[in-house]
């Protein structure tokens, strides 16, 4: 009882330790590397017609996360369906 | 003892009132999706809180015309539209915009800057937003029914 | 030292994993993984934060200096993908309570 206790502190631990040494590199608000969203900024209004850069991101420059998104949430559907189809015969 | 479940009048008749506002700031929020924030994914979700409104409080039984094959026909329709309005476009890339700043359908020019939105701007973008949020809806209602059918009851009685 | 919003990261994912460590409970576990991902979620959304910005949106917008707009495309991907696991695990977890009648990781017995 108590080695488990151990053993699941120091995992605790350790891994928040790693996450403030990791989240401390650089403060928030100022990016490093922005040229690419420097360009959808600048022409993503005159390019895709769209006054919301967001979804012309999602739907146009980025259209294939979109799609293999919509797919996961289809084989989610049909997983749920798979789990109770041996509870439907009785 | 969950098919003859049902709450008591209050809640029923505020499902009744929160029913048409639910749906119309859903399709709200869908048809907007390029001008606004939100889009198809939030839209869809926020039209499948009806679903689940209407299953809390009248029940299996109660709310007994939801079959599952409509719902797969929509959410099976929504996806293969989606990838339809992908593959016109293939005569120059997958995914390609091929309505954009032509002068049809959806194909208004407008120039860089701030502007009071349009509607009939965007291209192929409106259209996708109306599948992926049909496709979103069918899938959270058809998980929350079949969840809702198949709990059982607590065995240690 | 370190900003407000991933200092509320680091509590939410810590909380969720010291839950999903020492808690027995089916559901608590279920519930620790979806509190894990959506501190991952506001992890992802505050790195693209530029002091002084708005909304990356053109319509009746007041000044022209705006977010990244990529990182909160991918959080829009991340968000679904985590309702999707939970809803797995929740199907799951109703079928080992028909299947065993009881919700504890530590008493698992057969039914005769």
């Amino acid at each position: 009882m108590k080695e488990k206790n151990i053993k699941g502190v120091t995992l605790c631990v350790l891994f928040v330790f790693l996450l403030v040494m990791g989240f401390c590199l650089r403060p928030a608000g100022e990016p490093v590397n922005t040229e690419m969203d420097d360009y959808f900024i600048t022409y993503g209004q005159v390019q895709t017609g769209s006054n919301n850069i967001v979804t012309s991101v999602v739907f146009d420059y980025r259209g294939m996360d979109t799609l293999g998104e919509a797919s996961v949430l289809f084989a989610a559907a049909s997983g749920v369906f798979l789990v109770f189809r041996g509870e439907r015969n009785e | 003892m969950n098919n003859e479940y049902r709450a008591s009048v209050v809640v029923r008749t505020v499902a009744y009132i929160l029913a048409a506002p639910l749906i119309v700031f859903g399709l709200y929020v869908i048809l907007h999706g390029h001008l606004t924030p939100g889009g198809g994914f939030a839209g869809g979700a926020i039209m499948a809180t009806f679903i689940a409104l209407f299953l809390v409080s009248f029940g299996r039984k109660g709310a007994g015309s939801l079959h599952r094959n409509l719902f797969s026909v929509l959410e099976s329709l929504g996806l293969t539209v989606f990838v339809v309005l992908a593959f016109l476009g293939i005569s120059n890339t997958f995914f390609y915009n091929f309505m954009v700043n032509s002068g049809h359908l959806f194909g208004r020019v407008i120039s860089f800057g701030v502007n009071p939105g349009y509607l009939d701007t965007g291209g192929v973008i409106p259209l996708m937003n109306i599948a992926v949020g049909l496709e979103v809806f069918s899938a959270i209602s058809l998980i929350v029914l079949e969840m809702f059918t198949y709990s059982r009851e607590d065995k240690n009685d | 030292m370190i900003s407000i919003q991933f200092l509320a990261a680091i509590i939410l994912i810590s909380l969720g994993l010291s839950v999903a460590v020492f808690k027995k409970n089916l559901i608590k576990i279920v519930m620790a993984v979806h509190v894990i991902g959506s501190g991952v979620n506001l992890f992802l959304v505050s790195l693209g934060y530029r002091a002084g910005g708005i909304a990356p949106i053109f319509t009746d917008a007041s000044k022209l200096q705006m977010v990244l707009p990529t990182t909160q495309a991918l959080t829009l991907t991340s968000i679904v993908i985590d309702f999707a696991v939970v809803a797995l695990m929740l199907s799951f977890v109703i079928s080992i309570y028909g299947h065993y009648g009881t919700l504890d990781t530590q008493k698992r017995r057969l039914k005769e």
